[in-house]
């Protein structure tokens, strides 16, 4: 008997007090700091494109290597999704779409972290068809090819999760979907550099995730308009 | 305006209460096909009964021969399906899953269930239902359109081989159509196991059924969880017909398709430019 009175009393206070709270996103507090690793990154396996030679007459200056360990000066770790996993407001995702583009049969970026529902617009820009096929559990997996000239593929993702991506035509091509429930996230640079911005103040987790070296988080606490370091160090496997 | 919000949120109040209890379960344990109406837990008997052995007691697609599988058993828990009405990333219609389950998967250990009822079969697909939470939370897709197929002509068959170049159906399927392209062998399926492309040379029925209509929807909607994509977006409707024309001249039947490539080839074969890579290939 309880339970749907709760239930009608929850909806009651749903309905007339909801309004969605929003830290305004250039004021507030900063979380950043450097994406290091130790011991020894697995060395990363030359691409061999000679299968596609559109795609590698864009590389003969410099080689292709797999990106899943790209490693900088100072053991700095690029491509290191850092964001708030706990202590943030709900708020509505960025109307501006995340740009994920396919060329020289190579994703760039090789990590695009966005928004749940945000829009993401997948470009082929190269003289080959791609397929793009998000390997999503809790999202909905699809498979679409995307021909040479062929119009962007618009989407979005409504629930948050790692999506790996790949291309079934061009088997060396791997990328990553990351879908965040909170829009303060930030990608490592090729220095291992981050930056979380626009934070209100309060207490957070602050998680950092390899798609190698798995995740570490830590909590930080931030104040009025200060900037607070976190580093996290991965230990690096070779498997 | 102010009086009418507590009224609203009443009003919404019984509506969440009648959804959560009762209303949408229901939907998710039925399932329809034409006139018929299956339910899940008759068709809990008939899974425990016929099904239970490969795609496992929790539809994860671990029974116990699964081991000795290949292609392995489905596993329900993802909501994944290959054969669809339904655009890529959506779910199938029930109508699909019982269509599936009655043709049974040709070069797999899934035989057509055609010894079972309707009744029995539309029961199953009811339980199937109930493995995943995507089914209480989506709905079906809404199926392609497929309009009338014009009548095979060896200019559509010709237009059909362009598309095969252009679209680089090539580069799995083979120049042939053999499935022996160049990226056959590293092909791999959702669950990371290798998987062949279709090879045309053997002139059998598709995973997917078997009519000219079968072909048109397998690759206008793809194969979800497998790495044939969905072309429902770069194809118009008059192209996905011309490459179904097409596609039946690389089997070995006796198809109208075929006759009238045979008849065109004895006098135009050297026209032909080879299917591959541009200025190569075989």
């Amino acid at each position: 008997m309880r339970a749907p009175y709760v239930a009608v009393v929850v909806t009651l206070a749903l309905g007339t007090s909801a309004t969605p709270l929003r830290p305004a996103p250039s004021a507030g507090a900063t979380i950043s700091g450097k994406i290091t690793y130790t011991g020894v990154p697995p060395k990363m396996k030359p691409i061999d494109m000679a299968k596609e030679p559109s795609c590698a007459a864009q590389h003969t200056a410099a080689p292709v290597t797999t990106e899943n360990v790209v490693t900088g000066l100072g053991n700095a770790l690029r491509y290191v999704v850092v964001y708030v996993s706990s202590g943030d407001q709900p708020a509505p995702p960025p109307a501006e779409a995340v740009r994920y583009d396919q060329k020289g049969c190579q994703y760039i970026p090789h990590v695009a972290v966005l928004d749940v529902n945000q829009p993401l617009d997948i470009y082929n820009d190269d003289q080959t068809s791609h397929n793009i096929h998000p390997l999503a559990k809790q999202n909905p997996e699809w498979n679409k090819s995307q021909p040479i000239g062929a119009p962007p593929i618009h989407t979005k993702f409504e629930k948050p999760e790692f999506i790996p991506v790949k291309c079934n035509v061009h088997p060396w091509m791997h990328g990553w979907f990351v879908v965040l429930p909170t829009t303060h996230h930030a990608l490592s640079g090729p220095d291992g550099e981050f930056s979380i911005t626009g934070l209100a103040p309060g207490k957070y987790t602050v998680t950092a995730w390899h798609e190698q070296f798995s995740s570490l988080s830590e909590d930080v606490s931030v104040s009025g308009s200060e900037t607070k370091t976190v580093n996290f160090t991965f230990k690096a496997t070779l498997y | 305006m102010r009086p009418k919000t507590p009224v609203v949120a009443w009003v919404s109040g019984v509506v969440v209460l009648l959804w959560a209890v009762g209303a949408r379960p229901c939907v998710a344990q039925e399932s329809h096909i034409g006139t018929l109406t299956g339910h899940a837990a008759a068709g809990k008997k008939v899974y425990r009964r016929y099904c239970v052995l490969c795609h496992g007691a929790d539809g994860d697609g671990t029974g116990e021969n699964a081991m000795w599988i290949d292609p392995k058993p489905r596993d329900f828990t993802l909501a994944v399906f290959k054969c669809r009405s339904t655009p890529s990333g959506t779910l199938p219609t029930d109508q699909d899953l019982f269509e599936a389950m009655s043709r049974g998967f040709l070069t797999t250990n899934m035989p057509p269930w055609l010894p079972l009822t309707r009744q029995n079969r539309a029961d199953a697909v009811a339980y199937i239902k109930t493995f995943s939470p995507k089914w209480r939370t989506l709905k079906a897709g809404t199926p392609i359109t497929i309009p009338p197929e014009p009548a095979a002509a060896i200019e559509s068959i010709l237009r059909g081989r362009g598309l095969f170049q252009k679209m680089e159906c090539w580069k799995c399927h083979g120049p042939l159509g053999h499935g022996d392209g160049q990226s056959a062998k590293t092909l791999t399926d959702n669950k990371d196991n290798p998987i062949p492309p279709y090879n045309f040379s053997t002139g059998s029925r598709f995973k997917c059924g078997e009519t000219n209509r079968d072909l048109y929807r397998i690759f206008m909607t793809g194969l979800d969880g497998t790495p044939m994509p969905s072309f429902g977006d770069d194809l118009k409707p008059g192209d996905a017909w011309d490459l179904v024309h097409f596609l039946r001249t690389l089997q070995p039947l006796d198809t109208p398709e075929a006759a009238l490539w045979r008849a065109w080839l004895a006098s135009h074969a050297s026209d032909l430019k080879p299917i591959g890579p541009p200025g190569g290939g075989r």
